[in-house]
């Protein structure tokens, strides 16, 4: 998201909030977060992919919903009514779809699409493809099966994307249709904006739904959650249950939230687009990791890259809680001070909070319980300690692979399971042994700040392995670090 | 939430903004105000060593270095903004891009060749500062070493060659077009025959002097102190390209000269008068001025020209015109021009690979330190 935009959806915001109806704002909000969608989609080298991939964002979240929203209504005129708004909703979508695509015949003012939209015949053949998928899918809803199905695509192509050997296979295969050389094929061509997110949000969909913890939505609704502007591409992951309290209460923007979301806007930005942008010009990255000479200096890099990430990030978070402020969505906070906190457990309750929240909730919680089911008579099989390591080596290792299938982002997310364990049996270990710390409130207070360093420290040499591409490169700068 | 007027909340912030704009020009020592050198505050030289040569880069992401017109953050990020020492005979090299050391790293440079032959004179440690900065313009070194002044030098060496002495080519560097009140100051102050009311010298703006107007040169400033990071993790201060196309040896068949054409080249067509201006602003601190060495192509038309940048006779009759010169005002120079063998050349006609400028080197310090 760059400044112009910025500005775009400030402004955007700024009317939705203030001279939105009730009956409107779902409208305007949908139709906004769909075209944002489009136009911040960056360029692809693959024809019309970058018309095609957010095409795809709306007809997988139309799938889902479709599959997971409820079958039967028992209030016979609810039901009608339903079906005609989502009947509305539909069309507006496919609509929508069908303008950006005949932007192409608006020169010099095209397109919204960073590239020229596909002919239009083919979008309303994918239209009437996705829309022949949707009305199965609703005959199906619900079923275990089928939901299942649908998590492992996600997932599938959640490792395809993530995978550099798997993109670009991919890329080969979509230039080879599109009569396009296949010799430039890149991992890089599939760069599908929001995904992450976007598959976070329609897996935790599926799993409620399965659950049975999924509320009622309408298609409006869901589409709205799914693709909101201001955290499509960078998160936070709300919970739809949350997020819908949210959307369904009446908001007019008053005075008040203005000026609290145009604050975090301001803290935003300026943490993205002065901190952020200015700490990445001097931030450790895989060129000057080998053209520094220095120890002293590459610790300086280092730091730099810790700080970088850190307000890159939590600044894309508070420009998408400003925003959703100024829509009345209280998007849920991701960072709290994570540099301040003594040990990597209380780093990672505060650190892109929602998705370890998201893993806790969909993954380790259920792994560790179901690891503890394992029985041999009246006990658990496994000790704690064991059912604990796999949980939390396993979930950190998730986390790495999420940012890419590599060796060194799995490295990194080892580095930090490792951590969270560790800390985890030294908890336990030092609790009864350094209670008398409790009487010298000093002492305390200073080996509060140890951990804090020492844990700042391992959090930052943990940032070599997600920087640098390769583990022998990390693993050298992590000698060079040290002296060697 | 107490009680905020948001109509009092965007007075205030309105007129804020409008002060720190107004009140910006007036405080500020942005490129286009003052004529006069002033000191810059500079984490050069302090935190990070100063660098060797001047802030100069297209690709700053690669070579953690950038282009920018304020001479006062320039100078005060290069490292004869370091205190002098009392033993110290300070010496200035002023020049285009093959000063600079285009494509050389600063260990190759020829300051730091000047530099590794450990001169002395009279018991004083000679240091050689290279203020080379990679454009075409005698009136550029001239704006350069009025600054240079402010750092005590006890020697000024400046290298030129024809292609930096045409009228047409003084105002064209970028960095004098960003500095059009010093420059239009020199002008009137040396009655140099350039012409100040030159739209390449147009005044900056009131708005453009605002906070706002000056939003890029702040910003250039911020990024050159972020750059002393880099600089002093990486001693790079340049982009080296993984390969170049050497010096154009088969040349066109054409003898002019900047709409020159034979058989004379006319003093006048030169701005001789800049270098006369150099000398004077210099006052007591001697001046010497070398002639440097050009690529002499053996290739196609080479009997019309000596290289890409000029016809024989163009070439022939600046140098009787500068050694004229010389003998006339009493200046002392050197004549290097065909010191450097055609193997010595990197990607231009004057850019020298390391070992031409040690022998440059050598040639300046035995005719300036050895005689």
């Amino acid at each position: 998201m760059s400044l112009s935009h910025l500005l775009v959806f400030v402004i955007l915001s700024l009317v939705l909030g203030r001279i939105a109806s009730a009956r409107w704002r779902g409208r305007f909000l949908l139709a906004a977060s769909g075209l944002a969608m489009y136009w911040l989609q960056p360029a692809i080298p693959i024809r019309h992919l970058d018309f095609w991939l957010p095409t795809a964002t709306l007809a997988l979240s139309v799938l889902v919903w479709a599959s997971t929203a409820p079958g039967v209504e028992v209030d016979e005129d609810k039901r009608c009514l339903q079906q005609r708004q989502n009947r509305i909703t539909a069309l507006t979508l496919g609509g929508l779809v069908l303008v950006i695509a005949l932007l192409r015949y608006t020169q010099p003012l095209c397109c919204l699409t960073p590239t020229i939209p596909p002919a239009v015949h083919q979008v309303l053949l994918a239209l009437a493809l996705a829309a022949g998928i949707g009305w199965a899918a609703r005959r199906i809803s619900g079923r275990r099966p089928w939901l299942h199905a649908l998590t492992l695509v996600l997932l599938a192509v959640f490792v395809v994307l993530k995978s550099e050997f798997l993109a670009q296979a991919a890329s080969s295969g979509l230039r080879l249709l599109n009569g396009q050389p296949t010799a430039t094929a890149s991992a890089l061509d599939l760069r599908w904006l929001g995904f992450s997110y976007v598959a976070f949000r329609l897996i935790h969909s599926l799993r409620d739904r399965l659950d049975g913890r999924l509320p009622e939505l309408s298609l409006e609704e869901f589409i709205i959650y799914i693709l909101f502007f201001p955290a499509f591409t960078a998160g936070p992951i709300d919970r739809v249950q949350r997020f819908i309290q949210d959307l369904r209460r009446p908001f007019r923007l008053g005075l008040e939230d203005a000026l609290a979301a145009g604050r975090r806007l301001l803290i935003g930005v300026f943490n993205k687009f002065v901190l952020a942008d200015f700490l990445a010009i001097i931030a450790l990255n895989a060129v000057n990791a080998t053209q520094a000479h220095a120890t002293g200096w590459l610790w300086i890099l280092l730091y730099a890259y810790a700080f970088r990430i850190y307000f890159d990030f939590a600044g894309y978070t508070d420009i998408a809680i400003g925003l959703g402020g100024l829509l009345g969505i209280r998007l849920p906070e991701n960072f709290d001070h994570p540099y301040q906190k003594p040990n990597p457990t209380l780093f990672w309750n505060s650190w892109h909070m929602t998705l370890a929240q998201w893993l806790r909730g969909y993954y380790f919680n259920p792994l560790t319980r179901s690891l503890r089911m394992i029985k041999q008579g009246q006990s658990s099989l496994l000790p704690l300690p064991l059912i604990i390591f796999i949980g939390q080596v396993t979930t950190m290792l998730f986390i790495g692979l999420w940012h890419g299938l590599t060796w060194n982002f799995a490295i990194w997310g080892l580095w930090h399971g490792l951590g969270l364990f560790i800390h985890n049996r030294y908890a336990d270990w030092s609790r009864p042994r350094l209670a008398w710390l409790d009487e010298r409130p000093g002492l305390k207070r200073l080996s509060e700040l140890g951990s804090v360093l020492l844990n700042f420290h391992f959090v930052t040499l943990g940032w070599v392995w997600f920087a640098l591409p390769t583990p022998a490169l990390a693993w050298q700068t992590l000698l060079k670090l040290f002296g060697g | 939430m107490q009680n905020v007027s948001a109509r009092r909340v965007l007075i205030k912030a309105l007129l804020i903004f409008l002060a720190a704009n107004l009140l910006f020009p007036v405080f500020s020592s942005s490129p286009g105000k003052g004529a006069e050198p002033k000191a810059s505050p500079s984490l050069y030289n302090f935190v990070f060593p100063g660098r060797q040569r001047l802030p100069y880069g297209d690709q700053p992401d690669l070579a953690y270095n950038l282009s920018l017109f304020d001479l006062d953050a320039m100078f005060a990020s290069h490292i004869i903004a370091a205190p002098k020492a009392e033993d110290e005979y300070r010496v200035v090299l002023l020049g285009d891009s093959s000063v600079w050391g285009f494509l050389l790293e600063p260990q190759d440079t020829l300051s730091a060749y000047l530099n590794a032959a450990g001169l002395s004179l009279a018991g004083r440690q000679v240091t050689f500062y290279n203020l080379g900065y990679p454009t075409m313009s005698v009136t550029k070194d001239l704006l350069l070493l009025e600054h240079a002044l402010a750092y005590q030098p006890d020697l000024i060496i400046w290298l030129v060659t024809l292609e930096s002495l045409p009228r047409d080519k003084q105002l064209s560097s970028p960095i004098v077009q960003h500095n059009p009140v010093p420059v239009r100051t020199l002008i009137e102050t040396y009655a140099l025959d350039l012409d100040p009311a030159d739209p390449a010298l147009e005044n900056p703006s009131f708005w453009q002097r605002t906070l706002v107007g000056q939003r890029r040169p702040l910003a250039d400033f911020l990024r050159l102190q972020m750059y002393g990071v880099m600089w002093a993790a990486t001693s790079i201060d340049q982009y080296y390209p993984p390969s170049y196309d050497s010096p154009q040896s088969d040349l066109e068949a054409d003898d002019s000269f900047h709409g020159l054409l034979p058989p004379t080249l006319q003093a006048s067509d030169l701005a001789l008068d800049v270098l006369q201006a150099g000398v004077q602003m210099a006052g007591e601190v001697p001046v010497l001025f070398v002639n440097e060495p050009i690529y002499i192509s053996q290739g196609q038309n080479s009997n019309i020209r000596y290289n890409f940048f000029y016809p024989r006779w163009a070439y022939d009759q600046y140098r009787q015109v500068l050694l004229e010169t010389c003998q006339q005002k009493d200046w002392d120079c050197l004549d290097a021009w065909d010191l450097v063998s055609l193997g010595e050349y990197t990607n231009s006609a004057i850019h020298l690979t390391p070992a031409g400028e040690k022998l440059l080197a050598d040639q300046i310090s035995q005719v300036t330190f050895k005689k």
